[in-house]
């Protein structure tokens, strides 16, 4: 398990080869990278992602470390940016490395879930009309429901 | 006891400082807020609808009726946006 929780801008393709080498018993390897995203009919300028050091990585490796529990897995990635992004700058990524792909995605996906709302990170959006927190969604909530 | 209060995103924003240390003998998370709030308004403003907060002692997440027993970190901040 590999968890970092970084400013700096990170290689998705270096990070996923890396992630990806060495394993002869694992069939399937997903990967998944958020991206700003510029809001409709507003310009957004730049996002701004607080975080809680120290509870940001307790966080991750829990959620990690639960994931390995509940699926077949031989390795799990996460990293997360904090700091100043523009629009197109990737903010995360998580990967995970199984011997079948069912157990790859669905592992993906449930720390997907868990990152959006159990992983002390805020953003904030700078836009031509100001500043705003990003509100958390119901449906992010209601997501962690299917697991 | 000496209790570190941490507060995040607008929390940090309403209450105007990220951090601060507080002598306290509350029992609970909610015995902390009810303090708190009556402090000056800005605490009152921040705390005023706890359905738009999270709490975490000692970097955990936890509920407001928890007690603050043994507690060294108490983290006040709103629903989180990672991912």
């Amino acid at each position: 398990m590999r968890i970092a929780v970084q400013s700096d801008p990170f290689d998705l393709g270096k990070e996923s080869e890396d992630f990806a080498a060495g394993h002869t018993d694992m069939g399937a390897i997903v990967t998944f990278a958020g991206v700003v995203r510029d809001i409709e009919g507003d310009t957004l300028d730049r996002m701004v992602i607080e975080h809680y050091p120290g509870m940001t990585e307790k966080a991750l490796i829990k959620i990690a470390s639960e994931a390995q529990e509940r699926w077949s897995l031989g390795d799990v990635l996460v990293i997360h940016r904090y700091g100043d992004m523009r629009p197109g700058d990737r903010i995360m990524m998580v990967a995970t490395a199984a011997p079948h792909r069912k157990d790859a995605f669905e592992a993906a996906e449930y720390l997907m879930d868990y990152l959006k709302s159990r992983a002390p990170f805020w953003k904030q959006e700078f836009t031509a009309d100001g500043v705003e927190w990003v509100s958390a969604k119901s449906e992010d909530e209601d997501a962690l429901g299917r697991w | 006891m000496k209790l570190d209060i941490l507060y995040f995103a607008w929390v940090r924003e309403r209450i105007g400082l990220p951090k601060e240390k507080l002598e306290t003998s509350a029992a609970t998370v909610m015995d902390l807020v009810e303090e708190l709030r009556t402090r000056e308004e800005r605490y009152a403003m921040a705390f005023s609808d706890l359905t738009a907060l999270r709490v975490a002692i000692d970097q955990e997440l936890t509920d407001f009726d928890a007690a603050l027993d043994g507690a060294r970190e108490v983290a006040f901040f709103p629903p989180m946006t990672g991912g």
